[in-house]
């Protein structure tokens, strides 16, 4: 029998269908104003902490929705925004910093959809509103600084080896060492060579020279570490200093070689946001103050209380050892003979001898590492803008000195090595700055953000009702069908993107408005065949028989090649192109089912098996 | 299968017509890509944006004023969609710590202006970022019509491949002409939606080729040119259904999509016209002129001993 699909076959359609539906069903729920409380610092969540912001909320008569607690996060959603803003403001005075404390919107999803994994698209920055930052870290600067900071190594080995050098030169590229004579030359080259295996020692042939020169650069393996150890440091800065401004779900991302992509959904004090991004940091070595206690409240002179990033104070000698300007170096590793993670830093000749003077009366005592961030911040005063400095400390890190040590020494005792790596990123950030701008920014408004939504919606219901009235005017009975399989194609592309969690742009509003209007090509082309082939004298069940088989090559090859052109729109372009891109490629891939297979289907159910003297279309 | 029935319309005939008028196009399309040259928007020039909405209707001169007396000579200052909207543009400006304008623009007109704004979007992309996206896009042009090319010259034969490169080239030069010649902005999105329009006009040639291949294989009689002719008649119906639909959602895009969707429907619409259009008038003469003929597409039917005994 033509013209008939097996049981199967329809059942496979319809659960396919029912599962698109599922899926699709959490954007039609709204969203809930609600705050998000995640911690910082080795702060912990717990139902504890959870049921005393409830009692708080309830003592000052907030009204709360519900309240869900996770590992990571508490989420407390409100039926009003103007709870939620109340909220946040007493949440945040009561946690103080060792928590972040955002304003967010929840999906307000059912529990029983969440529980089968089921979300809301992801709304791009362009929808919901929010900051997009494109930051370049100054490679030539990193490497300027990675450059100096061997020079100064070079001399202090030169010397520690009595190997007499005229003088060590840094340029921008290479540093260049002159010597008397050469025997000196020799030994060092030698000597140097296996000590600095990440640089290349060459001697320089300068014409008519008496002294020879040594010139010594950087290994290509050497500039891309450095280029990364600049990034790096930078992201694990940037993180810090985004947990600050209370954002959500923000995004910090390295893109491509020397970039950092920062997203900040719902920030609109884009100011604020750059001033904080934007600052600077340093370091400090102090000892810590173990005759006084942190706890017992009274702070003695000499010394000063400090957060801990972990969790808790602690009280420090205010007399500084060294500071991050004297750092010469700070890596992470693996100690030798305990096979433990450690940081091992170098600091240059002054560092070094004050380093020496503090360890050798002090063995055994504890010396601690405060990160400074500093920034400028603009306030409003009296209408007034008024530029005011801010300074942030923190002890990253607390140790014990083991022995007398000067320009190299290791910090040991770290719970594994990823503690290591970030201590050592923290230590060069604090530095070794490497100076980043902001090459690209973009800010959404949240008003812009809900008119593009509107506009959007707006534009793919009108687009797809004008399709769903011409098709059926031109096609009758099989313009129906077109139209079915055109509705659940929509049901299917937001189906698909919230499985994907793929983000949903204004393009990419446009790509599904796009498929919309080429969906039903497949369709055309089928339904046209059709008609050729009932022309031909041809029965109507043969005809359309015949209509879906040579139509399907065509649909194929037409879809493919538009596919290719959607996948290199997706590799070349950023942000909200890539959105564009997506909708599309997903767009025809689901056309194809739904206009093919799901019209056919349709078809048979009606058509199929019966006696028919004419068709509809 | 009778040919009368099938032509109606002798579309080659005119052919010698449609040269005539896609060289006049692309002449002046070209002509005015080198000399005007494209509106670029800050996405290629780099530069920072600022989109501002008030309460009232705004005087424009008043602002501009305003902003050239804060030291923003350069700015451009335009309504965006309604009289309560306004525009900001600044260029580059070394000088100027560029990341902190859009601030600086916002608290000028906040501070002096007769009326408060509301920051609706702001944009600012780096010279260097800007020169990036531009030499991306242009690559991402030439790579898809390079993998269109082989997938056409892998599916069907070279000369279809050239003819329907041909067609999209033709397309993508028309429709950078026509933002060229209007001097409509030309950014990133406008980018995608050309990039869209070779997707589109692609599909409509397939179908077209498609056709001519199943034909040069089922009618025994007939020219080449007869056989083309054919095949544009039998897809004619199909070829003015998926256009108007794809207009009909590009119209609703136009008008209801907003302002900053607006550049990029514009695109598509003079894309898919002109895709239309090319695909009938462009990919078939040309593939025509290449000098296709039925045996180029005959299926080869390879003995399998035969090729077993080549050693």
């Amino acid at each position: 029998m033509i013209n008939h699909f097996p049981v199967w076959k329809n059942l496979t359609i319809a659960i396919t269908l029912v599962i698109a539906v599922i899926y699709a069903l959490p954007n039609l729920y709204g969203e809930d104003p609600s705050v998000q409380i995640s911690p910082l610092r080795g702060a912990v969540i717990n139902t504890a902490l959870l049921n005393e912001v409830k009692n708080q909320l309830e003592e000052n008569d907030i009204a709360l929705l519900n309240s869900e607690l996770t590992d990571s996060q508490i989420l407390l959603r409100f039926n009003q925004t103007e709870a939620q803003l109340k909220a946040v403001d007493m949440i945040k005075s009561t946690l103080g910093n060792r928590y972040v404390v955002a304003l967010n919107l929840a999906p307000a999803t059912p529990q029983w959809l969440r529980s089968l994994n089921a979300a809301p698209m992801y709304l791009g920055l362009d929808l919901r509103g929010g900051v997009h930052f494109l930051l370049e870290v100054d490679v030539k600067a990193a490497k300027k600084q990675a450059i100096d900071r061997s020079a100064t190594s070079f001399r202090q080995f030169l010397r520690e080896n009595k190997l007499r050098y005229l003088n060590v030169m840094a340029d921008t590229q290479a540093i260049r060492i002159k010597f008397r004579n050469q025997s000196i030359f020799d030994s060092a080259i030698n000597q140097l060579s296996s000590q600095f295996r990440e640089w290349e020692f060459k001697p320089e042939a300068e014409e008519g020279s008496t002294t020879p020169t040594l010139i010594a650069t950087m290994t290509d393996d050497e500039l891309k570490k450095v280029r990364d150890y600049a990034v790096k440091q930078n992201i694990i800065t940037l993180k810090n200093r985004v947990n600050e401004l209370g954002v959500a779900e923000p995004v910090i991302q390295r893109q491509g070689d020397h970039r950092i992509v920062v997203e900040l959904p719902g920030v609109q004090d884009t100011a604020r946001a750059k001033e904080i991004l934007g600052a600077t940091a340093t370091l400090e070595y102090h000892l810590v103050d173990t005759q006084h206690s942190a706890s017992s409240g009274r702070v003695p002179i000499g010394s000063k209380l400090y957060n801990r990033r972990d969790g808790g104070q602690i009280l420090l000698k205010k007399q500084v050892i060294v500071t991050g300007n004297e750092i010469i170096d700070a890596s992470s590793g693996i100690e030798n003979d305990t096979g433990s993670p450690m940081v091992s830093v170098s600091l240059d000749g002054p560092g070094g001898k004050k380093m020496s003077k503090t360890t050798r009366d002090n063995i055994g005592k504890p010396m601690a590492v405060v990160f400074i961030e500093n920034r400028t911040e603009t306030k409003m005063v009296d209408g007034q803008p008024v530029r005011y400095k801010t300074v942030v400390e923190e002890v990253i890190n607390v140790a014990t000195i083991r022995g007398h040590f000067s320009n190299r020494f290791q910090t040991t005792g770290l719970d594994n090595s990823a503690e290591a790596r970030d201590l050592a990123l923290l230590l060069r950030a604090g530095a070794l700055a490497a100076p980043i701008d902001i090459v690209e920014e973009r800010t959404v408004g949240p008003s812009l953000g809900q008119d593009n939504i509107d506009k959007g919606f707006n534009s793919v219901m009108i687009g797809f009702a004008l399709v769903l009235v011409f098709m059926v005017m031109y096609y009758k009975t099989f313009g129906l069908f077109a139209d079915i399989a055109l509705a659940a194609n929509l049901v299917f592309i937001v189906a698909a993107l919230s499985l994907l969690q793929a983000t949903l742009t204004l393009p990419g509003i446009a790509g599904i408005v796009l498929t919309v209007g080429m969906a039903v090509d497949a369709n055309v082309l089928i339904f046209e065949r059709i008609k050729e082939e009932l022309k031909n004298g041809n029965s109507p069940q043969a005809s359309i028989q015949a209509g879906y088989e040579k139509a399907f090559s065509t649909i194929a090859d037409a879809n493919i090649t538009t596919l290719i052109a959607a996948i290199i729109l997706f590799g070349f372009g950023t942000g909200p192109i890539k959105g564009f891109a997506i909708t599309l490629s997903i767009g025809i891939l689901t056309s194809m089912f739904t206009a093919i297979i799901g019209t056919r289907a349709l078809v048979n159910a009606t058509y199929g098996g019966q006696q028919i003297e004419k068709l509809r279309i | 299968m009778s040919q009368q029935n099938t032509i109606k319309i002798d579309f080659l005939s005119k052919r010698k017509l449609a040269l005539a008028f896609s060289i006049v196009l692309i002449g002046v399309s070209i002509a005015s890509l080198a000399t005007v040259g494209l509106k670029k928007g800050i996405d290629f020039t780099g530069g920072t944006l600022v989109e501002v909405s008030f309460a009232q209707p705004v005087e424009l001169n008043d602002l501009r004023g305003l902003l050239s007396q804060a030291g923003f000579e350069g700015a451009v200052v335009q309504h965006f969609g309604s009289s309560k909207e306004v525009l900001i543009r600044l260029l580059p400006d070394e000088a100027l710590n560029s990341a902190a304008l859009s601030n600086k623009v916002m608290s000028v007109v906040n501070e002096k202006f007769s009326q408060k704004g509301e920051l609706r979007r702001a944009e600012f992309v780096g010279p260097q970022v800007g020169e990036e996206l531009q030499e991306d896009g242009g690559l991402a042009l030439l790579y898809a019509l390079i993998c269109i090319l082989i997938y056409v010259a892998v599916r069907f034969e070279y000369r279809f491949a050239i003819g329907s490169v041909a067609a999209l080239a033709h397309d993508v030069i028309i429709t950078l002409g026509f933002f060229s010649v209007f001097q409509f902005e030309f950014d990133l999105t406008v980018l995608a939606a050309i990039l869209a329009v070779i997707g589109y006009s692609l599909n409509d040639t397939i179908v077209v080729f498609d056709r001519v291949r199943e034909n040069f294989r089922t009618i025994r009689k007939g020219s080449p040119v007869e056989v083309m002719n054919i095949s544009l008649n039998q897809t004619l119906g199909r070829t003015i259904m998926t256009s108007m639909t794809t207009l009909l959602v590009l119209m609703a895009l136009f008008f209801f999509g907003g302002e900053i969707i607006h550049d990029f429907a514009l695109a598509l619409i003079v894309g898919v016209l002109i895709g239309t259009y090319s695909s009938i008038y462009v990919a078939s003469p040309v593939t025509l002129a290449l000098g296709i003929t039925k045996a180029d597409l005959l299926v080869v039917k390879v003995d399998q001993e035969e090729l077993d005994k080549i050693p």
